[in-house]
C-alpha cells in the first residue's frame, strides 16, 4: 500500500517494520514527530527522556541488554549527548544502536546550524543520509543491519527538508525480529578505563577499515552515468535539488556520508570531465575528495550557510562565479532563492515573526521582566520569542539550560545586586537546569531564577515530561514537584506566582531580587494551546469600548495578536478625543481573544470589558 | 529543468489550515496517479508566523520545493503573504487569493502600514488572479475554520482532477461530524 509520509513518519515506520521495539528521545524540531509516530505502533516501548544525554545512555543500556535501540534527537541535542557518544563508539553494542540526528540548515527552528556529519567523523561512527521518505524508511533498516554486522552505533542524519517533506512510501508488513535479551559480563568491552579503552581504540580503527571496504560496494552509494561533461557528487536532499535542476548530468549519489567510498569516488572522477560537490553547510565531502587529489568545485560557488533548493544549485553551477570566496552567495533567505521569475519591484513588506499566542502565560511574566531594570538571561522555548518588541523581556539565549548558569556568572561579576534574572521553561529546566540551580546554592548566588511552568513541552508541540504526570505512551506516572525539588537543593526562597496577575508577579520578583541568596520563582499557568486542548478555559473574550479608550497604548505593550491600533482618522465612526494628544484607539479582535485579562489589568481608563452577547 | 512537474505553493499565516490543505491536495494528486512531494516548515509556524507549503506533482518529482520563479499556482490564504511570495511564480503563473487581512505585530503596534493596494499591484503583473471571499463561504457552510476547504475547492477548478477523487480524499480527511460542512465548503469554492 502506498502512503504519503513525512521523512519523520517514514523513519518511525521503517523502525517498526524492522521489528524495532525500543526507542528513547528528547523532543526537538525537526526530529520530534519520529517519536510521536513511533510511540503509537503496537508492541513498542518509547520514552521521552529528560535530555538527549540521558536518552542516548538509555539507548546504550537497552542495546547492551540485547535490544535493538533507536535514539532520536535534533542536531544540537547531539552536543548534549556527545559525552556517551564518543565512548560508545569504542565499546560497540550488543543488540543494535541507531542514533538519529535531525539537522536544521537555515535554522528554521534552532539556535545554530551545525553540520552533524562532523560528529560521525570525529566519533568514528558510520552515518547514512536519506534523501526522501522512501529512503528514510529503507535506510533506518540498513542502519540497524550495519550496527549489528559491524558492532557499532550508527548515525542516520536527516535535515529539516527530509524530516518535514512528504513523499510517497510503499508500506511493508512488520517483521518480528529475534533479540537475545539479557545481561552479559564483558569488562574488556564495556568498562572503558584506560587499560580497556586502549585496545578498544584499536578495534575502532579496524572497524572503520572494514566499513571503508563496505562503503565501496554498498548499493546506496551509486553512480548514475548520463552526460559525462559534468558529474555531481551529492547526498541527502541536495541530490533532489540537483536532479531537479540538472536531470541530464551524471551523479555519484552517496547514501552513506561517513566513511566515504574512496575507490568509487575515483571511479566516478575518471568517468566525468568536471565535478561539482553539492552539499549544504560544511564542505564535508568536498574537502575529503580534494584531499584525495581530485579536482572538484564546491564552496567556491555554493553557499556555506542555509539550505539549498533547485534554484540555488542551478545558479551556483551555471552562474558566473570568479572562483573566489564571494560573500554575496553566503546569504540565502526563504523568499529569495536566486531563480528567475517576474521582474518585480522590491516591496517593503511588514515582517511576520512568530509571536506568543493569545492567552499565552509567558506574556504577563515577560511584560513584567521587560519593565524591570534587570538583565534577563533566557533559554530555549516559546518564551524566547519575548525578546522582541514590545515585550523586550530577554537579553540572551544560548542553549538549553544556559539561563541559570549565565545568571549566576553574571551576578558574580556585577557589583550592583539584584540585577539578574534567569528564565527557562519547565521542560528546559528538567533538561539541564537542575545542576546549575544546585550550583547557585553551592556557590552562593544572589540571582533569581524563574521557571515558566506551562505544564508541557510547548515549542515542539505538547510533549509530556517528568513534571506533567504522564509518559510518552500515556501512562500515569510520578509528577516532579518543583517546589520540593528546590527545597531539597537548598533554595530557601521559593515562590509560586500566577503570571496572569501582573501586579503580584511584579511585586514577588522585585522582593526576590532584593533578597540575599538564590531565589526560585515558579510562574505557573498552563500553555494556552494545552488549555484549549483540555477544554480548561472558561474565559470570556474581551472588547474595548471606543468611547472610553484614551489611546494610551498601554495594552499594545503586551504585543498580543488580537490587539491592534487604529488611527482616529481611519475610523468609520466619530470618536471623541479624551486627551489633546489622542490620535487613535486600541481595538481587540474578540474572535481571536482568549480572555486572559492582562490588557484589562493595564487599562487605567476601564475601557476593556467582557464581550456581551453576540458581539 | 523538469518541465513535466507542476508546482503549487500555498501560503498564509499559522492557524489558517494551510498544512491540512496541502496534505489533502497531495493525497488527491497521489490518488490521481502522480508522484507527489510536499514540503513546509513546521515549528514556529504555530505561533502566528508565515506558513508556506510547496506541493509538486508529476511523473517523477525530485525536489519537494520549486525554485523561485517556477511555481504554477500561488494559493494565498492572506493578502499580505501573497505579496511576500509573488516572486516564486512563473511569469504566466496563476494566483488565488483569500480576501483576508491578518495584521502582523508591527501593523498592530501602528509602526507599519498594511499594504492597501495589494490586489491592484498583483493584477498589474499577473493576468490570472482570482480573489475569493473564502471566510464568507466558510461561514455559509457552517464554520469559519472551513476556509481552507473552500480554497481547495477554488484550486480544484484549476486542476484537471475529477470531483469524485477530491471528495473521496475529503471523506478520508474529516470525521463524519464535520464532513458534510466541508463537502459543502469545497463545492462552494469549486463553483467560484
Amino acid at each position: 500500500m502506498k502512503e504519503l509520509m513525512s521523512g519523520n513518519e517514514a523513519i518511525a515506520r521503517g523502525a517498526y517494520e524492522h521489528g524495532i521495539t525500543f526507542a528513547s528521545a528528547y523532543p526537538g524540531t525537526p526530529s520530534t514527530e519520529i517519536m510521536d509516530a513511533f510511540a503509537k505502533y503496537d508492541g513498542v516501548y518509547a520514552e521521552w527522556s529528560p535530555n538527549e544525554k540521558v536518552a542516548l545512555e538509555v539507548g546504550i543500556g537497552a542495546a547492551l541488554g540485547g535490544a535493538r535501540a533507536l535514539v532520536v534527537m535534533k542536531h544540537v541535542g547531539v552536543n548534549v549527548a556527545a559525552d556517551p557518544l564518543f565512548t560508545v563508539s569504542y565499546t560497540g553494542i550488543e543488540g543494535g544502536l541507531v542514533i538519529i540526528s535531525a539537522d536544521d540548515p537555515t535554522m528554521h527552528s534552532s539556535q545554530n546550524e551545525q553540520d552533524n556529519r562532523n560528529y560521525a567523523r570525529s566519533a568514528k561512527i558510520p552515518m547514512l543520509e536519506p534523501s526522501d521518505s522512501s529512503e528514510a524508511k529503507e535506510f533506518i533498516k540498513i542502519a540497524f543491519r550495519i550496527s549489528e554486522e559491524f558492532d557499532t552505533p550508527v548515525f542516520l542524519r536527516s535535515t529539516t527538508r527530509v524530516s518535514h517533506s512528504k513523499s510517497v512510501v510503499e508500506l511493508e508488513e512488520p517483521e518480528a525480529r529475534e533479540e537475545k535479551r539479557g545481561t552479559r559480563y564483558d569488562p574488556s568491552k564495556y568498562v572503558m578505563v584506560p587499560a580497556m579503552a586502549r585496545p578498544r581504540r584499536i578495534e575502532v580503527e579496524k572497524r572503520m577499515d572494514k566499513l571503508l571496504k563496505f562503503a565501496e560496494t554498498f548499493s546506496e552509494n551509486r553512480i548514475e552515468i548520463n552526460d559525462t561533461k559534468v558529474g555531481i557528487i551529492t547526498a541527502g536532499m541536495p541530490y533532489n535539488y540537483s536532479k531537479d535542476a540538472f536531470p541530464d548530468y551524471s551523479y555519484l549519489k552517496l547514501g552513506m556520508v561517513h566513511p566515504l567510498p574512496r575507490g568509487l569516488i575515483r571511479e566516478f572522477a575518471s568517468k566525468v570531465e568536471k565535478i561539482y560537490v553539492v552539499e549544504e553547510l560544511d564542505p564535508f565531502i568536498e574537502e575529503q575528495v580534494k584531499a584525495m587529489g581530485i579536482e572538484v568545485v564546491g564552496k567556491e560557488v555554493f553557499p556555506y550557510t542555509g539550505e539549498f533548493d533547485p534554484g540555488i544549485v542551478e545558479t551556483a553551477i551555471t552562474g558566473n562565479h570568479t572562483g573566489e570566496y564571494d560573500p554575496s552567495i553566503v546569504e540565502t533567505d526563504i523568499t529569495s532563492n536566486g531563480g528567475v521569475g517576474t521582474d518585480l519591484p522590491t516591496l517593503a513588506l511588514p515582517s511576520r515573526p512568530p509571536n506568543l499566542c493569545p492567552g499565552c502565560p509567558h506574556r504577563g511574566l515577560f511584560y513584567v521582566l521587560g519593565k524591570l531594570n534587570v538583565f534577563v538571561t533566557g533559554d530555549i522555548g516559546c518564551y524566547t520569542l519575548s525578546f522582541m518588541k514590545p515585550l523586550k523581556g530577554m537579553g540572551s539565549c544560548i542553549c538549553m539550560g544556559a539561563s541559570i548558569g549565565m545568571a549566576h556568572g553574571m551576578d558574580k561579576v556585577i557589583e550592583e545586586k539584584g540585577k539578574v534574572v534567569g528564565v527557562l521553561g519547565d521542560s528546559t529546566f528538567i533538561h539541564s537546569g537542575i545542576t546549575p540551580l544546585l550550583n547557585m546554592v553551592y556557590n552562593k548566588s544572589n540571582a533569581v531564577v524563574v521557571i515558566c511552568d506551562n505544564s508541557t513541552t510547548a515549542m515542539t508541540g505538547m510533549q509530556e515530561h517528568p513534571a506533567t504526570g504522564f509518559t510518552l505512551q500515556g501512562e500515569v506516572t510520578k509528577k516532579l514537584d518543583f517546589v520540593k525539588l528546590a527545597e531539597v537543593l537548598g533554595i530557601e526562597n521559593v515562590r509560586v506566582v500566577d503570571p496572569f496577575d501582573i501586579k503580584n508577579t511584579r511585586s514577588v520578583i522585585k522582593e526576590e531580587l532584593s533578597r540575599e541568596g538564590p531565589s526560585l520563582v515558579i510562574s505557573k499557568a498552563p500553555c494556552a494551546l494545552l488549555a484549549v486542548k483540555q477544554k480548561a478555559i472558561g474565559r470570556t473574550p474581551l472588547t474595548i469600548d471606543p468611547d472610553k479608550c484614551t489611546g494610551c497604548r498601554a495594552c499594545l505593550g503586551l504585543g498580543c495578536p488580537p490587539i491592534s491600533w487604529k488611527k482616529l482618522e481611519d475610523m468609520d465612526i466619530k470618536i471623541e478625543k479624551k486627551t489633546k494628544k489622542q490620535d487613535g484607539i486600541a481595538i481587540i479582535d474578540s474572535s481571536f481573544c482568549n480572555g486572559c485579562t492582562l490588557c484589562q489589568q493595564l487599562c487605567s481608563s476601564g475601557a476593556i470589558g467582557e464581550v456581551v452577547g453576540d458581539e | 529543468m523538469n518541465e513535466s512537474v507542476k508546482s503549487v505553493l500555498l501560503v498564509g499565516v499559522g492557524g489558517q489550515g494551510i498544512i491540512r490543505a496541502s496534505d489533502i491536495l497531495s493525497a488527491v494528486m497521489m490518488k490521481a496517479g502522480f508522484d507527489v512531494k510536499k514540503s513546509e516548515v513546521h515549528g514556529m509556524a504555530q505561533r502566528g508566523g508565515c506558513v508556506s507549503s510547496h506541493v509538486r506533482f508529476g511523473r517523477k518529482v525530485y525536489s519537494p520545493m520549486a525554485k523561485e520563479g517556477d511555481v504554477d499556482i500561488l494559493v494565498s490564504f492572506e493578502k499580505l503573504e501573497t505579496l511576500r511570495y509573488l516572486k516564486s511564480l512563473k511569469t504566466c503563473g496563476k494566483v488565488i487569493i483569500n480576501n483576508e487581512e491578518v495584521y502582523p505585530p508591527s501593523v498592530n503596534l501602528g509602526e507599519a502600514e498594511y499594504p492597501s493596494d495589494a490586489i491592484d499591484f498583483i493584477k498589474k503583473y499577473f493576468k490570472d488572479v482570482k480573489v475569493v471571499d473564502a471566510i464568507a463561504m466558510a461561514l455559509r457552510s457552517g464554520d469559519k475554520r472551513m476556509v481552507n476547504t473552500v480554497i481547495l475547492g477554488v484550486l480544484s477548478s484549476y486542476l484537471d482532477i475529477k470531483t469524485s477523487v477530491w471528495e473521496n480524499v475529503l471523506e478520508e480527511s474529516f470525521p463524519p461530524k464535520i464532513l458534510k460542512g466541508n463537502i459543502e465548503a469545497f463545492r462552494l469554492g469549486r463553483g467560484v
